[in-house]
C-alpha cells in the first residue's frame, strides 16, 4: 500500500476493484465505513455481489479478466470530462514527456514485437531527449508526441459504449462509478483505490495494476491522505516476505538478483543502478550501491572486503526465469531432486495442481515445515495414489505458531509489528527462525569438511548467539545494520560521530565502501540506539489523520503515506490544507507532518528541490512506462480463455504471454466463466483454518456458487453435489445457488458464471476438491502471477470427478 | 481459566442485563475483562491471518494459553477481530497441530516418529548430495556462447515465506542464497 489502512477514513471515494475487503479484509470495513459515516463513497466493482458489493454506494458487475478496459475507460472519462487535477498531472507525472519519433501503437501491437520470439524490444519506447541528455518536454502538454496527447489518444477508443460492450457492465452502473471516482481529481478531494487478486491475477496483471496508477495520477491522488494505490495483501507477512526478497528476482529491499552476465559487483551496480542527468530528479535508486554492499557485509561481514567485491561472486546468478510456475514445470521434469517447503502448500496454492501433485513425486526429497499436515506434506497418500509408487523421501517438520515465538511482521501498510512469545510451542514443534539456524549450521559443519565450492557457505557470517534458540534481536539489528568503523558524518549543518558497532540511525547514512552493514536497507531505522521501533504503542495521532506515528515503525523511515511529496503544490503548501500530510514551514525551512519523502525543500526551490517521484529516475509519475514487457500504455485483451472476442483489437490475449497447451476456449465443451476467490472463514490453501472446529462449523465444505438462471437451466439445486470440469480436470463440490451471481452479458449474450472458493483440500479437519485443479498454468507477461481469476468450465449435476 | 458454556452464557446473560438496566456491564459479572483475566499473563501480538495488521492480546496461566482477544488499544481494530482472527486461539490449542518431526521412506505408505537431531542430520546430508551434485559453476550462454560464472544449485528448490516473521524471512533469504539457491520462490508470486 502506498497509504495505510487508518488512512481509508480519509477517503471521499474508494474504488474497490479486484478485491472483497468486507469478506477478506474485514476489519479495513471499519475505517471504509468511518469514510462512509464522513459522506465517503464506497464503489465495488466485481464479478459477483459481493460482501463489499453489498455495502456500497454504487456497484458494477464486471466480466473477470477485463479491467484495464474498465479502468481505460475510466482514463478517458476523466479526460474527456475534465476530471484530471491539471497543475498535479502536469508537474509530477512524465505528462509532458515528449516519446521517441517510433513508438508508435497499431491494431493492438505497440512498435517493436518479435512475433517469434513473443516480445517487445522496449528501447524502442524511450523519450525523445535534448542535447544534453534529459527527456524533452512540453509543459503545455500540446505536443502530439507527448505522453499526454499520446494517452489521450490511446484511451480515446475506450467509450462508455464500448468498455460496457467488453466489461458486460450495465451502463448506468458503470457510469455512476466513473462520475463518483473521477470527481475526486480535485485538490480538495481524495480518491483510493483498493485492490488484490482480482488485478493481480491475469496474463495483463502487472498493466492492471499499472491502470489503477495511472488513474490515481491523473486525478492527483497519490502521496496524499485517503488516496494512493493499496494492494490488500492476503497473508499476514507477504509484505515482509517480499520486502526480504524471497522472490527468484530478488535479494532484500528490492535489489535485484544478480543476472549471468553481471559478471562481478561493478557490472552488477552498472546494470542495475538507474542515472539521471537532471539535478532535480533524487533518483533515490542511485543509492543502489550502497544497498547492495552494506547488504554483502551483512551477509559476508570481515570476509567481504572491497578486493574482493565483497563476496559478491558468491551469490547465484540467474539465466532466465525461476517463478513458482516454472519452478513446478521444472520439478514435472524431474530437474528438481529437493524442494524445502516453509509455510507454503504448492499442492493446493498454485495453478493446475493435479500437474503439481504428481510433480512432487519427482523429487528425492522433500521438507515440509508447517503447523499441519499439509495436501503437499501428504502427497504421496493423497486419494487415488499408492503409496508405493512414490520414492519421494518427505520429512514433516512442526513449527511454532505465531504466539509461541518473538519477532515482527510487516502489514499491508508496510507497519513492522512486534510479536511477543507466550507461550512454548506446542510438542516438539520449533520456530522457523531455529529451524533455518539449524539448517545453516549443519552446512557449515558438513562443507568444512569439503564440498563443491564451500566458501559461500563457510564464510557466511552468521552469529545470532550461543543460546538454543537463535537471538531474534540480533537478527533485527543485522537487518537494520550497524556501523563497522568508527565514522564521522557530516550531514548538512550537524557533524555525526559513530562508533564501531553503532547501529545505523537510518538508510542514508549507509555507505558502499563497507562501512556500514544492512541486511535489508529499507529496514534501516527500525531497530536504532533508540532500540526496538518495531514493538512502540504509543498510540498518539497529532494530525488526526491515524498516522499514529509512534506505533510500531513504518517503513521506509516511518513514513507513513510514500509519495508524499505530491500532496503539496511545487511550493510545499498542501493541495487539501484540511487533510495535510506534510507542509513547508518556510520560516523554519522544514516540513512538517508525516516524515517527507526525502529532506530537500519544495521543488520549485532553485537550489535543493526534488521532483516528488523519487524512485523513478525522471522523478515523474509514469503515466507511460519504458520498462513493462508488454508495452507503455495498459491495452485490453482478453484473458487466455474466454468467451469473447476482443472487440478492442485483432489481438485477441496479451501478445507477451505464451500459453500452455492445456487450455481451450471451446465454448461448445466449457461454456462458462469460472473463477476462484476467499472467504472471511477460511485463509489461502485452508491449512491454517480447516483444522479448527468454529471455522469449520461456519463452512464445513467446498462449494461452487452459482446463479438462479445457472441452476434451473442445468436442474441444479441448492446443496446438490454437482461436477465442475475444466481443460485442466475436474472436482465435486457442493452448489450453492444465490442472487449474488449473475451471468455477463457478452456481446450480447449471455454467459453464466461459476465462483469456485480454492481454499480446500484432502488435509485437515474440513476437506474438500481444490479449486486450483481447474486453474490454467499461465501467467502475467510481467510478472509470472497465475491467471487464476478468469478460466472457462462446464458444470453438471452430480456426476464425479474424473 | 475454564469456564463452561453454560456459566459463559449465564455471564452473557448478565452483562447483557445490566447493559438493559443502564450499568456499566464492567462493573461486574463473569464476562468484565478485568474479571476474565485475573491473574494471568498478558503479552500483545498480530493476527498471522490476512495481512490488515490487527492487534491480539494473549493471555496465558501457568505457561498455557488461556484466552486469545482483540487488542482494544490497537489503532487498526481498536480491539475488533473477523471470525479468523478471533480463532487463533484454536491455533494455539488444537489437537491437529504437528507435535513430532514425521519422517516418511521412499515407498513407504506411513509417516513415522523421528527426533530432530536424526531429521536435521538426513535433511543437511540430502541438501549437500543435492548443492554438490547439482551445482552449476559455469554455463554457456546460448544467445552469445560466452561462458558465464554463475554459481547456482540447480537441483533444489525453497519456497514459502508469506507466514514467517520478518527476522525469519531474512535468514532464510541469506541461507538460500548462500547455498547456490537461485529457485527461491514464495506465495507473493501466486
Amino acid at each position: 500500500m502506498t497509504n495505510h489502512w487508518i488512512d481509508l477514513k480519509n477517503a471521499d471515494a474508494i474504488l474497490a476493484i479486484g478485491c472483497n475487503p468486507a469478506e477478506n479484509h474485514p476489519i479495513s470495513m471499519k475505517w471504509i465505513e468511518a469514510a462512509m459515516d464522513n459522506g465517503g463513497k464506497l464503489l465495488a466493482v466485481d464479478p459477483r455481489f459481493t460482501r463489499t458489493g453489498s455495502k456500497a454506494d454504487h456497484y458494477a458487475q464486471i466480466r473477470p479478466g477485463t479491467d484495464i478496459a474498465f479502468l481505460g475507460g475510466m482514463i478517458n472519462f476523466a479526460l474527456q470530462n475534465n476530471m484530471i487535477h491539471e497543475e498535479y498531472v502536469r508537474e509530477y507525472t512524465n505528462a509532458s514527456f515528449i516519446v521517441n519519433e517510433k513508438y508508435d501503437f497499431n491494431e493492438g501491437i505497440f512498435c517493436a514485437f518479435d512475433d517469434q520470439e513473443k516480445t517487445y524490444d522496449p528501447k524502442a519506447w524511450a523519450y525523445a531527449v535534448d542535447g544534453s541528455g534529459n527527456p524533452k518536454r512540453d509543459k503545455s502538454l500540446k505536443d502530439p508526441r507527448c505522453v499526454f496527447q499520446q494517452l489521450k489518444k490511446h484511451y480515446s477508443r475506450y467509450t462508455v459504449d464500448m468498455v460496457c460492450s467488453i466489461t458486460g457492465t450495465k451502463k448506468e452502473d458503470y457510469v455512476a462509478v466513473a462520475k463518483a471516482f473521477c470527481s475526486t481529481g480535485r485538490a480538495d478531494k481524495a480518491g483510493t483505490i483498493l485492490y488484490a487478486m482480482g488485478i493481480t491475477q491475469s496474463t495483463h496483471g502487472t498493466q492492471n495494476v499499472r491502470a489503477t496508477a495511472m488513474l490515481q495520477m491523473l486525478l492527483g491522488n497519490i502521496g496524499i491522505a485517503g488516496g494512493g494505490v493499496n494492494a490488500l495483501r492476503g497473508e499476514s507477512n507477504v509484505q515482509g516476505s517480499s520486502d526480504y526478497g524471497l522472490l527468484f528476482h530478488l535479494l532484500p529491499g528490492y535489489l535485484k538478483s544478480p543476472e549471468f552476465d553481471n559478471v562481478d559487483l561493478k557490472a552488477y551496480l552498472e546494470k542495475w543502478t538507474p542515472k539521471t542527468k537532471d539535478t532535480k530528479s533524487a533518483n533515490w535508486w542511485g543509492n543502489t550501491p550502497k544497498y547492495t554492499v552494506s547488504l554483502l557485509k551483512a551477509w559476508y561481514g570481515d570476509n567481504a572486503t572491497a578486493e574482493n567485491g565483497f563476496c559478491y561472486d558468491y551469490l547465484p546468478k540467474r539465466s532466465g526465469n525461476y517463478s513458482f510456475m516454472k519452478l513446478m514445470e521444472k520439478m514435472g521434469k524431474g530437474e528438481l531432486q529437493g524442494l524445502v517447503c516453509m509455510g507454503q502448500n504448492p499442492a493446493v496454492g498454485g495453478p493446475d495442481s493435479l500437474k503439481t501433485r504428481e510433480a512432487l513425486g519427482k523429487l528425492d526429497w522433500l521438507v515440509t515445515v508447517d503447523l499441519w499436515e499439509t495436501e503437499t506434506s501428504i502427497f504421496w497418500k493423497r486419494p487415488g495414489v499408492n503409496p508405493k509408487d512414490i520414492k519421494t523421501e518427505v520429512f514433516m517438520l512442526p513449527a511454532a505458531s505465531s504466539v509461541e515465538k518473538e519477532g515482527s511482521i510487516s502489514n499491508s501498510g508496510r507497519w513492522a509489528q512486534w510479536r511477543y512469545k507466550a507461550a512454548e510451542p506446542v510438542g516438539d514443534a520449533k520456530s522457523d527462525l531455529w529451524i533455518i539456524d539449524q539448517f545453516a549450521k549443519h552446512m557449515k559443519k558438513a562443507y568444512q569438511k569439503g564440498g563443491t565450492f564451500p566458501e559461500p557457505i563457510t564464510k557466511l557470517s552468521w552469529n545470532y548467539g550461543e543460546g538454543h534458540e537463535p537471538e531474534v534481536h540480533l537478527v533485527a539489528k543485522e537487518i537494520n545494520g550497524y556501523f563497522t568503523k568508527d565514522m564521522t558524518i557530516v550531514d548538512k549543518d550537524k557533524t555525526l560521530e559513530f562508533k564501531k558497532g553503532d547501529q545505523v540511525p537510518m538508510f542514508k547514512y549507509l555507505q558502499d565502501d563497507g562501512s556500514t552493514v544492512s541486511g535489508c536497507w529499507i529496514y534501516c531505522g527500525s531497530y536504532t540506539k533508540d532500540g526496538n521501533q518495531m514493538a512502540r504503542r504509543d498510540a498518539t495521532d497529532p494530525t488526526g489523520l491515524g498516522m499514529f506515528p509512534k506505533w510500531s515503525w513504518c517503513w521506509p523511515v516511518n513514513r507513513r503515506i510514500i509519495y508524499n511529496r505530491a500532496s503539496v503544490n511545487p511550493d510545499g503548501a498542501p493541495f487539501n490544507p484540511k487533510r495535510a500530510v506534510i507542509a513547508w514551514d518556510a520560516l523554519e525551512k522544514k516540513w512538517k507532518g508525516d516524515v517527507p519523502d526525502g529532506p530537500w525543500p519544495p521543488m520549485n526551490d532553485a537550489k535543493e528541490g526534488k521532483y516528488p517521484f523519487i524512485m523513478i529516475p525522471e522523478g515523474h509519475g509514469r503515466l507511460y512506462a519504458l520498462d513493462m514487457k508488454d508495452g507503455p500504455f495498459p491495452e485490453h485483451y482478453e484473458p487466455i480463455e474466454s468467451p469473447a472476442k476482443n472487440l478492442m483489437s485483432k489481438v485477441q490475449s496479451n501478445p507477451a504471454v505464451k500459453a500452455p497447451a492445456n487450455m481451450s476456449s471451446d465454448l461448445n465443451k466449457y461454456p462458462f466463466v469460472g473463477t476462484t476467490y476467499r472467504m472471511t472463514e477460511h485463509w489461502q490453501a485452508g491449512a491454517m483454518t480447516r483444522s479448527l472446529p468454529w471455522l469449520v462449523e461456519l463452512v464445513p465444505t467446498m462449494f461452487v456458487e452459482i446463479s438462479q438462471t445457472l441452476a434451473s437451466s442445468k436442474g441444479i439445486n441448492n446443496g446438490d453435489q454437482v461436477k465442475i470440469t475444466t481443460e485442466r480436470g475436474s472436482i465435486e463440490a457442493k452448489a450453492l445457488v444465490t442472487t449474488r451471481l449473475k451471468p455477463f452479458n457478452v456481446q450480447g449474450k449471455m454467459v453464466e458464471q461459476v465462483g469456485l472458493p480454492w481454499h480446500f483440500g484432502y488435509a485437515g479437519l474440513a476437506t474438500g476438491d481444490s479449486g486450483n485443479v481447474l486453474t490454467p498454468s499461465v501467467g502475467c507477461a510481467n510478472t509470472s502471477i497465475p491467471e487464476f481469476k478468469a478460466f472457462l468450465c462446464n458444470i453438471e449435476k452430480g456426476g464425479k470427478r474424473a | 481459566m475454564a469456564v463452561s458454556r453454560r456459566e459463559f452464557l449465564q455471564g452473557g446473560a448478565l452483562a447483557t442485563a445490566l447493559v438493559l438496566s443502564g450499568k456499566k456491564a464492567e462493573a461486574g459479572g463473569a464476562d468484565a475483562s478485568q474479571m476474565r483475566t485475573k491473574g494471568l499473563k498478558s503479552s500483545t501480538t498480530i493476527c498471522p491471518f490476512c495481512a490488515v495488521g490487527c492487534g491480539l492480546v494473549v493471555h496465558t496461566k501457568n505457561g498455557k494459553i488461556v484466552n486469545i482477544e482483540g487488542d482494544t488499544q490497537h489503532p487498526i481494530n481498536q480491539g475488533a477481530l473477523c471470525s479468523k482472527g478471533s480463532a487463533l486461539f484454536q491455533v494455539a490449542n488444537n489437537e491437529r497441530r504437528l507435535q513430532k518431526v514425521m519422517y516418511r521412506a521412499p515407498g513407504s505408505d506411513k509417516f513415522e516418529e523421528k527426533s530432530w537431531d536424526w531429521a536435521l542430520e538426513r535433511i543437511g546430508q540430502k541438501m549437500k548430495e543435492t548443492r554438490d551434485k547439482t551445482f552449476k559453476a559455469k554455463e554457456i550462454n546460448k544467445k552469445d556462447n560466452k561462458e558465464y560464472v554463475v554459481n547456482r544449485t540447480e537441483g533444489m528448490a525453497f519456497l514459502g515465506g508469506a507466514g514467517l516473521d520478518n527476522e525469519e524471512c531474512y535468514l532464510w533469504s541469506k541461507f538460500a542464497r548462500s547455498m547456490g539457491v537461485a529457485n527461491l520462490e514464495h506465495q507473493a508470486r501466486i
